[in-house]
């Protein structure tokens, strides 16, 4: 690794480390500003006087707002994110446990849709002006446009309610236990609960890397060294991969980083649709039960997610594409 | 063809209709009879507009009225028998739901894309043509606005200021106007450097009004492609909102339509009737914003119209 990338990885973090500052503070006043006692907001009623006592010393909910404000940066770093009032369970130890659920639905979804969507877009483009293609275009559209939860609920009731073929909700049978992380990936019945809502994932996140794949190819099918390679006689199939595709495909990892900002947008409904427990789940449930500190701590924690995805992404791109100079950025 | 769609009409070459906006209109005309999508987009919206502004006189019943019949509940009836798409599981009206629901889609549909084009317009316009630190002010805004996720930052305001259709609206004027201003500050960066703009600096017009009177006009058709695309987005927020309980329960939307139908325990009995329908609806709503931005995306950039 270059001194200039070093420095770029580095300005990256700054600046995203700024940006989860802000966030940060905006939720904070968010959380602390609204209507009533915030002292109602994070302390659960139903704790004894004693336990109430410690939290408020704790979090310093007696303190003015700036020391508050300062105590809640200084938990947050360290991972502190208060007490649940729903679980009676540490807000961190919640987010810890769902975090694996969300990340495999989404990354995994979001892997499998630009796998399916760049190879779909090229066929597409390659298919140019006939019926499949007018057909490929208008179920794809449809796609994007449909509510994802809502293609959930029909696949739902078709392939689970009614087929019997995948289970409705959460990610184990009853009484099925994994013994790591490993197992329960390579796990038939994990796997026949991650399906459906993999499947809904998909054909909504779909749409962009298809669509835009599929105008690059156009685009670069136009240009001189494919009629050239047309020209010497080489096999279309060749033309298409070897020439055509891995020149579009650029454009589309620059996409990446923007369907993973949306994803986390997705997945938030995914989950609530199929009863998957990750972050989105526990985000809804949080702030449907007025659960104010888990609702805080899932809301850092998604947010935080979505930053670091994005700077993956960044790092991807610039490694697929060395023309783009870590200074320029 | 290709001068038409040129941002500025004055600066129309002669001959091409001279006056300018009739020509934009011509030049718009001329895109809808030549691509059929931007049309079917337009014929989808008037209709729902249609559906929306009639609602009364459309639906058989009052959407939240249970519906009884001598001393039967009519509750969970299959479509047929005076119920156009049959009953909800507490015996309301599926069609006059749906019928109801097109007013809160299109309403924050609209509003939430006039915000978001208002917004972006005025932040893309001070930060490209005045550059300094409303520049950086504004674009660091708009990164930490790229950072937060859409969805949960719109679940977790709308439950603290308490659920109703402007809080959604308000949650979407504040993090989707980014996406507008990046595009308009773009613009602006090269308009400003442009022959008028200069000429108008020069003879001493002060930056409200370069900024009002010259640049405005020409980031406008961009800005409105951008909220053509975020009356889409705003209606799948919307539902997505509602579907999740955050929703103004006093309203029938599709949002709420599904929502039911999800906690009805509607899809375990195949209840068909009820949850597809709200869900074409939003569907084919969002589906004609998109064309209509793609016959208005070829209007400003002819170059695409051979694809």
């Amino acid at each position: 690794m270059t001194r200039s990338s070093s420095r770029w990885i580095v300005q990256r973090l700054a600046q995203l480390a700024l940006v989860l500052w802000v966030i940060a503070t905006i939720l904070f006043l968010i959380f602390r500003l609204m209507p009533g006692n915030p002292l109602v907001a994070f302390i659960d009623p139903n704790f004894t006087a004693e336990q109430q006592r410690a939290l408020i010393h704790q979090f310093g909910l007696d303190l003015p707002l700036w020391q508050q404000y300062l105590i809640f940066l200084k938990e947050s770093v360290t991972g502190n994110l208060g007490q649940s009032f729903f679980y009676k369970a540490p807000v961190s130890q919640l987010v810890w446990e769902t975090l694996p659920n969300t990340l495999i639905l989404t990354l995994g979804s979001v892997i499998i849709a630009f796998l399916i969507g760049t190879v779909a877009g090229a066929f597409l483009a390659w298919k140019r002006g006939t019926a499949a293609e007018a057909a490929g275009i208008s179920v794809v559209v449809a796609l994007r446009a449909a509510p994802e939860f809502w293609v959930g609920m029909i696949l739902l009731a078709v392939f689970s309610f009614s087929l019997r073929w995948f289970p409705s909700s959460g990610t184990a049978s009853p009484g099925v236990h994994y013994a790591s992380l490993g197992a329960q990936l390579v796990s038939v019945d994990f796997l026949r609960h991650l399906a459906l809502p993999l499947v809904t994932f998909v054909l909504y996140l779909q749409g962009l890397p298809l669509l835009l794949m599929r105008s690059n190819m156009l685009d670069v099918m136009e240009e001189e060294f494919v009629v050239m390679a047309r020209m010497k006689g080489l096999p279309e199939a060749r033309i298409l991969l070897r020439h055509a595709a891995r020149n579009a495909l650029l454009p589309v990892a620059t996409a990446f980083a923007l369907v993973i900002g949306y994803s986390l947008s997705g997945d938030v409904v995914v989950e609530n649709v199929f009863s998957w427990p990750g972050l989105g789940r526990l985000l809804v449930k949080a702030v449907s039960s007025k659960d104010y500190p888990l609702a805080q701590g899932a809301f850092l924690v998604i947010a935080a997610l979505a930053i670091l995805m994005n700077l993956l992404a960044d790092l991807v791109y610039t490694w697929l594409d060395p023309r783009v100079s870590y200074a320029k950025r | 063809m290709g001068a038409v769609s040129r941002p500025r009409p004055s600066l129309l070459p002669a001959g091409s209709a001279g006056r300018g906006r009739p020509a934009r209109w011509g030049a718009l005309w001329a895109v809808l009879q030549h691509d059929r999508f931007a049309f079917a987009g337009i014929c989808i919206y008037a209709c729902f507009l249609l559906v929306a502004l009639l609602a009364p006189w459309l639906a058989p019943y009052d959407p939240q009225q249970t519906i009884l019949r001598g001393d039967e509940l009519m509750a969970a009836r299959p479509p047929g028998g005076g119920f156009l798409l049959g009953t909800t599981n507490v015996g309301r009206d599926i069609f006059s739901q749906l019928v109801f629901g097109a007013r809160p889609a299109l309403t924050v549909g609209f509003v939430a894309a006039f915000f978001v084009v208002l917004i972006g317009t005025v932040a893309g316009i001070v930060a490209g043509y005045s550059g300094g630190w409303p520049d950086t002010v504004l674009m660091r805004l708009a990164d930490v606005a790229f950072g937060i996720p859409f969805l949960p930052f719109v679940i977790v305001l709308v439950a603290f200021l308490g659920a109703s259709l402007w809080n959604i609206v308000l949650a979407m004027a504040l993090l989707l106007w980014k996406d507008t201003a990046r595009v308009v500050r773009a613009q602006v960066l090269t308009l400003r450097e442009r022959g008028f703009v200069e000429s108008a600096r020069v003879l001493g017009a002060s930056p409200a009004r370069i900024m009002v009177v010259h640049i405005a006009p020409n980031v406008l058709p961009i800005a409105l492609l951008y909220g053509s695309l975020a009356i889409g987005w705003a209606i799948l927020t919307e539902a997505a909102v509602s579907f999740l309980g955050f929703g103004d329960s006093a309203q029938i939307s599709w949002g709420f339509m599904l929502q039911d139908a999800y906690i009805s325990q509607a899809l375990s009995v195949g209840a068909y009737n009820w949850f597809v329908p709200p869900g074409v609806c939003i569907m084919l709503l969002v589906m004609a914003g998109y064309f209509i931005s793609r016959g208005y995306e070829e209007l400003l950039f002819p170059r695409l119209r051979r694809q």
